[in-house]
């Protein structure tokens, strides 16, 4: 195993070095919280693309794939088409109208502090949830690289924690972008290299390929062996709620995208909505084609290595790597886990810098401070010791949670949360002139606690005594996010924010008055 | 027309704490002298009203709607089409097409391309789109001879 290890060290070593270069560039707010809005388009969407796979794309859906076969494949196609949300209703007006954050386009024409104050505490509840996902994968994956040393699962997720701490502390978002980027093109190059070694395996015939996944065969919990057609739906979303489950994870992936805020803080590191426009676009010719090969990879690991192999080395969220290990070796298992590795802790430290900027720059600085007497380089300082607590909240649950949960399911409960709270706020403020500040608030609210206490009485927490029967949430909380904030637009009347509507929509169609690259 | 950002005060509502204001201000700013004021300025409109009311802004959120809002249709009509046949007609969905590889692989696999075409078709329109908003700035910046 000590190849692996050299490998880690060399990537930690190269990122360690991008963050360090890049922290003597950081010289003011705009720079560590958007990156001076000075990316290029292709440079944003590749960073986008690496945002948004994740662990819980790269481990969980090949993991998903490998046990329970097509409905796996499902969290590929709803994780693309969810960009289209983003394409069409979001990117644009946010960046035409908003500065750092999510709550500063409903600030914009709202009552600054309740909004602000609601939007930080959404912005923190998704974003760490999202990092408990990356935990877990993370203290899989390393207790198994390792496993001949004896790490622990809890070591491993703490010696994650904080390598990220020490990435966002002092890189910011530039060094995070960078460090984006090349993940990025590390993970497609692993992915399309596994990809051709599976077909390589079949002899280059899609027909054997699929013939094989037709007909897998594994041993079920009384150890019996079962042959199963995994091109069939319902291995996971079985009757009698597997229908409306397949829904609602579709209505989660669809419009939680749209409402993460560690993507939609990306697109306020470009000059304008055009660049923003092309860099969505960037980002999704890049997660389609990965999502495509998310086939050969979960497919792969159920033919080739197998679940019952799986589930006793490291389980579900290793199919991946152990489709590598059996395809080439050792040597190149520990490429594709340095990958993995460089994944989690690049998508960890974007979520980490989103969720520090919106509690600095929302709840600090504007709720806190009332929106003046910081001093210069405040709310970076506030923002570096909320990364620190953030960062230990999300470990200490990881390790509560343990190693054995999909990190791809774990991740899609984030995107219910997000789904629930986020998106419909987003989309009345963009669009409704009567929307107003009691509208914001208890949107936000009915989103975030509905989604919360359905997860925690789903059978995904409670297991078979769950009082809700479906996995996701979205399917009721999304509309009960959305009724929140009609029921409390329609208790009040804001004469304020019907006006600055005028402004909002002129702003967010034409981009007059956006702000501009800064130069540095 | 460029309203001027003299004075410090009220040039910007919505202030972030410890950064210089680097966004353009919300809301009215101290007016220009009343000899450099045209008839539309000088009935205190500010600039985004201005715009709100220009028949070219209204054509370009009507042409933006009539391309944005069919298109969310479509996709998420298709889209939802996969979870609820799926869901609730396995048997169709079973239906083998290519030897082994069924229709709701292949339906699942045709969202990549769905979704790919509508973004190539918006990029398409979108190029309009800046089109009219370039000109709606630039004829408030000479003036706003509306």
């Amino acid at each position: 195993m000590s190849a692996s290890l050299v490998m880690f060290l060399a990537f930690i070593a190269v990122t360690l070095w991008i963050t360090w270069w890049a922290a003597r560039k950081n010289t003011g707010s705009s720079a560590y919280f958007a990156a001076g809005r000075s990316l290029r388009a292709w440079q944003n969407g590749i960073a986008v693309a690496g945002d948004y796979m994740s662990a819980a794309s790269f481990l969980g859906i090949a993991g998903i794939i490998a046990f329970q076969g097509y409905d796996g494949f499902m969290y590929s196609v709803g994780w693309l088409v969810a960009y289209l949300t983003v394409l069409l209703i979001v990117a644009e007006p946010l960046r035409n109208a908003g500065k750092y954050t999510m709550a500063d386009v409903l600030a914009y024409r709202l009552s600054p502090r309740p909004v602000r104050a609601m939007g930080a505490l959404s912005t923190l509840t998704v974003s760490t949830f999202y990092m408990i996902a990356q935990m877990v994968g993370a203290g899989a994956l390393v207790s198994l690289l390792l496993r001949d040393t004896g790490i622990s699962f809890s070591a491993a997720v703490i010696s994650i924690g904080i390598l990220m701490i020490v990435y966002v502390v002092f890189g910011g978002m530039l060094a995070t972008t960078w460090v984006q980027i090349i993940k990025a093109i590390l993970l497609m190059s692993g992915t399309i290299l596994l990809s051709l070694l599976v077909l390589a395996h079949f002899g280059f015939s899609f027909g054997s390929f699929f013939e094989a996944i037709a007909h897998v065969t594994y041993h079920d919990a009384q150890g019996n062996p079962v042959t199963q057609n995994f091109l069939q739906p319902g291995l996971r979303y079985k009757p009698p709620y597997g229908a409306l489950d397949l829904i609602s994870l579709g209505l989660a992936l669809i419009f939680g995208t749209a409402g993460l805020p560690h993507i939609l803080v990306r697109f306020y590191t470009v000059p304008d909505a055009k660049t923003a426009r092309v860099s969505v676009v960037w980002a999704m010719v890049i997660i389609g084609s990965f999502y495509i090969l998310t086939t050969f990879l979960g497919f792969g690991a159920a033919t080739i290595v197998g679940r019952d192999f799986i589930a006793k080395n490291g389980g579900t969220n290793m199919s991946a790597p152990l489709l590598a290990q059996a395809l080439a070796g050792d040597l190149f298992f520990a490429f594709i886990s340095a990958i993995a590795f460089a994944t989690i802790l690049a998508v960890v430290a974007g979520l980490t810098i989103s969720a520090s900027t919106s509690f600095a720059h929302d709840f600090w600085a504007n709720v806190l401070k009332h929106g003046k007497g910081t001093a210069l380089g405040e709310e970076v300082r506030v923002a570096r010791v909320t990364a620190f607590v953030v960062g230990a909240v999300s470990i200490l649950i990881a390790i509560l949670l343990g190693p054995d949960a999909n990190v791809a399911f774990l991740v899609a409960l984030a995107f219910a949360v997000a789904a629930s709270a986020n998106l419909p706020v987003i989309v009345l403020s963009l669009f409704w002139r009567r929307f107003n500040t009691r509208g914001a608030v208890a949107g936000l609210a009915t989103g975030l606690v509905s989604s919360l206490a359905l997860i925690l009485i789903s059978p995904g927490i409670m297991k078979s005594n769950a009082i809700f029967p479906l996995e996701n949430p979205g399917i009721v909380s999304i509309p009960l996010g959305f009724i929140g904030a009609f029921i409390g637009t329609l208790s009040g009347c804001e004469p304020r924010a019907e006006e600055k509507f005028t402004e909002l929509s002129v702003r967010a169609t034409t981009g007059l008055g956006a702000e501009k690259a800064v130069s540095h | 027309m460029q309203h001027k950002q003299a004075d410090s005060d009220n040039s910007d509502l919505m202030p972030s704490a410890g950064v210089p204001a680097d966004v353009a201000p919300h809301g009215h700013d101290r007016p220009e002298a009343a000899h450099g004021l045209t008839a539309d300025a000088d009935a205190d409109l500010s600039d985004w009203q201005r715009v709100a009311v220009m028949d070219e802004f209204k054509k370009l959120v009507a042409a933006k709607r009539r391309f944005i809002i069919p298109a969310t249709i479509f996709f998420i009509v298709y889209y939802f089409a996969l979870p609820v046949l799926v869901g609730y007609a396995p048997k169709l969905m079973e239906r083998r097409v290519f030897g082994v590889v069924n229709l709701a692989y292949l339906f699942a696999l045709s969202q990549f391309f769905m979704a790919w075409l509508i973004a190539a078709l918006y990029v398409r329109a979108a190029g309009r789109f800046d089109e009219m908003a370039r000109s709606i700035i630039s004829r408030l910046s000479k003036g706003g001879e509306n």
